[in-house]
């Protein structure tokens, strides 16, 4: 469905497979495909999660954990039984990148959890995909169904003697449960409300039993570093970010598209070279480089490498890999409006400051963005915003304050153009609706 | 109630992916609006009762996903996503546009109950934007053109 592009800098790994037809199981297999998991079957569960952890393989979904790590604090012994979970509920503003590794190589994820569940001793895993992606759903659920048909499922795997099931499950909207404690909720029949940590899934997850919870993109990393080794994988990103990563490259793009480019791989040249610039003759305004989630960068801070610290540094974050690009005929107020009325959508209500805390964001940015702003509401946006951080269960807050505060930061002089009934300097005439100015 | 064989085959299936049989709630919702057109209360009282749960807690799982449904809607439900990179390229004039030819607005349904109309949030289609889904089905890189053309061809499908 969704069309593929190429780009001559782009390292395929996750994407090698696609369009090649790898969604059959037998050209799977022609395309190494389930030589991962044998090899894996021999190695000692420690030596998997050593090799995976070597390899600066970080989570895709956006925090960017080493997964290797996380891998190891499943406990050995466990009364309760151990589960691996695949991610799949792909929401994050920006980002579409997994649906392609879902439509063309659908193996790989499965294959990925075969992989993880053998490290840490699990005999079950679900692949969890959200309900818009009903094809996918379809297609994971005929490859499922394919691999058991082929005993690459279910009791004693390629004559190993280990058992190992996977089913598929899906969702039904909600942006939250792609967190991954609101998503053990919803997977076990519940509303997705997030958990407190600790403890954490990988010692207390789906019902009660220790589980490992990773996005589909990196699951379906995992094969290519069996196969090809840590070290391989490792040389291809920068120190401690290891491998490729498939950038969704959206916005004001002469390109827009999903790019697999390695580690470290420059947000400017990733915009003009990759991406094919911005295009009617129009300047860059600003970069969203990780998702919606991500503080947004200037045009003078995009000479950075695309990895998971050097963004840290330059105050934004690699997030999920949706890089959204703005030129300059955006109004700033209104994409900051736009953003936090997707994160009052999306907030569960659990916890009161993002509950409340998106509503008065929402509400606020509504009147100011319309032209009945006053001066304070600047200050009183970036003081919300602030109050949010870090007081909610899970990350839902942080993703909607992170984002507000540097609009507000770094684009305060077009907050103030919108002051005191002054219509969006970026609006046709006419089409913002005038409210009356608070005094 | 009666449910289509291969929604009987699926729900049994399910129930032994899991420990408890709570957990077909959330993908068995969905598929059964599907067939039903929305969560009927006899629908919802049905599957209560299979999966030994009160109504309520079926319904507080329901309000909670915001495919889910208790009000019929249109034979198409298209979804105009309107998020960040769909906005950049032109997502909310396509939804204007959609509310004008449709003549309905946000989670309205026309009269001869063809189309629905629903402004969504990111649907996963953000370098193809702008894009809708018209139930399950994507249509990206659109334009107002575009979008008028696939409108019709529904509408041509649904009243043959």
């Amino acid at each position: 469905m969704a069309d593929l592009v190429s780009h001559p800098d782009e390292i395929r790994v996750v994407s090698k497979r696609f369009g090649k037809g790898a969604t059959n199981i037998d050209r799977y297999v022609e395309l190494d495909g389930y030589k991962a998991v044998q090899k894996a079957l021999a190695m000692q569960p420690d030596a998997i999660i050593n090799e995976v952890k070597n390899s600066g393989l970080r989570g895709r979904g956006g925090a960017g954990f080493n997964t290797g790590m996380k891998w190891s604090f499943v406990p050995k012994q466990s009364p309760k039984p151990k589960y691996v979970l695949c991610n799949g509920d792909e929401s994050e503003p920006g980002t579409c990148k997994d649906r392609l590794i879902f439509e063309h190589d659908p193996h790989s994820v499965i294959e990925g959890v075969m992989i993880a569940a053998i490290a840490v001793g699990s005999h079950t895993g679900y692949i969890y995909i959200r309900g818009e992606y009903r094809y996918l759903s379809v297609i994971m659920q005929k490859a499922i169904k394919d691999a058991y048909a082929k005993g690459y499922l279910g009791k004693n795997i390629f004559g190993s003697g280990y058992d190992l099931d996977i089913y598929w499950h899906g969702g039904a909207g909600a942006y939250e449960v792609g967190e991954e404690s609101a998503l053990m909720e919803s997977l076990e029949g519940k509303r997705g409300i997030p958990r407190i940590r600790p403890p954490f899934p990988a010692v207390v997850g789906l019902w009660g039993g220790p589980t490992v919870i990773n996005n589909a993109e990196t699951l379906a990393s995992v094969p290519h570093i069996i196969l090809g080794g840590a070290e391989w994988y490792a040389n291809i990103g920068t120190p401690k970010n290891g491998g490729t990563r498939l950038f969704c490259l959206a916005g004001n793009l002469e390109k827009p598209g999903v790019y697999e480019l390695p580690m470290g791989y420059n947000l400017k040249k990733m915009i003009y070279d990759v991406g094919g610039g911005i295009p009617n003759g129009h300047e860059l305004k600003a970069v969203v480089p990780g998702g919606s989630s991500t503080p947004v960068l200037l045009p003078e801070e995009i000479d950075v490498p695309m990895d998971f610290d050097s963004l840290m540094k330059a105050g934004s974050m690699l997030g999920s890999g949706g890089v959204v690009v703005l030129d300059d005929t955006n109004c700033i107020v209104k994409f900051a409006l736009r953003t936090i009325k997707f994160y009052q959508h999306e907030s569960c209500g659990w916890c009161i400051p993002c509950r409340e805390g998106t509503d008065w964001l929402k509400k606020t940015l509504t009147r100011f963005h319309s032209g009945g702003g006053i001066k304070k509401d600047i200050d009183n946006i970036y003081y919300l915003s602030e109050n949010m951080l870090g007081r909610t269960f899970c990350p839902l807050g942080d993703a909607a304050a992170m984002p507000t505060m540097a609009f507000v930061k770094k684009f305060r002089k077009e907050f103030e153009d919108h002051l005191e009934g002054r219509p969006c300097p970026f609006e046709k005439t006419g089409s913002v609706e005038r409210l009356p100015v608070f005094a | 109630m009666k449910f289509s064989p291969e929604f009987e085959t699926r729900f049994a299936e399910m129930l032994t992916h899991y420990p408890t049989k709570r957990s077909v709630l959330v993908p068995t919702l969905l598929y059964a609006q599907d067939e039903v057109g929305y969560l009927s209360d006899e629908l919802i009282a049905e599957l209560a009762k299979r999966l030994e749960l009160t109504e309520l807690d079926v319904r507080n799982v329901i309000s909670y996903y915001s495919m889910l449904t208790t009000k019929p809607r249109g034979k198409y439900n298209v979804q105009v996503c309107t998020n960040i990179a769909c906005m950049l390229r032109g997502g909310e004039e396509l939804l204007d546009h959609c509310k004008k030819k449709l003549g309905i607005g946000h989670k309205g349904t026309t009269q001869d109950g063809l189309f629905s109309l629903e402004e969504v949030e990111c649907i996963g289609a953000c370098s193809w934007a702008p894009a809708i889904q018209v139930n399950y089905d994507f249509h990206e890189n659109l334009t107002e053109e575009k979008l008028d053309k696939v409108l019709d061809e529904y509408k041509k499908k649904g009243t043959q």
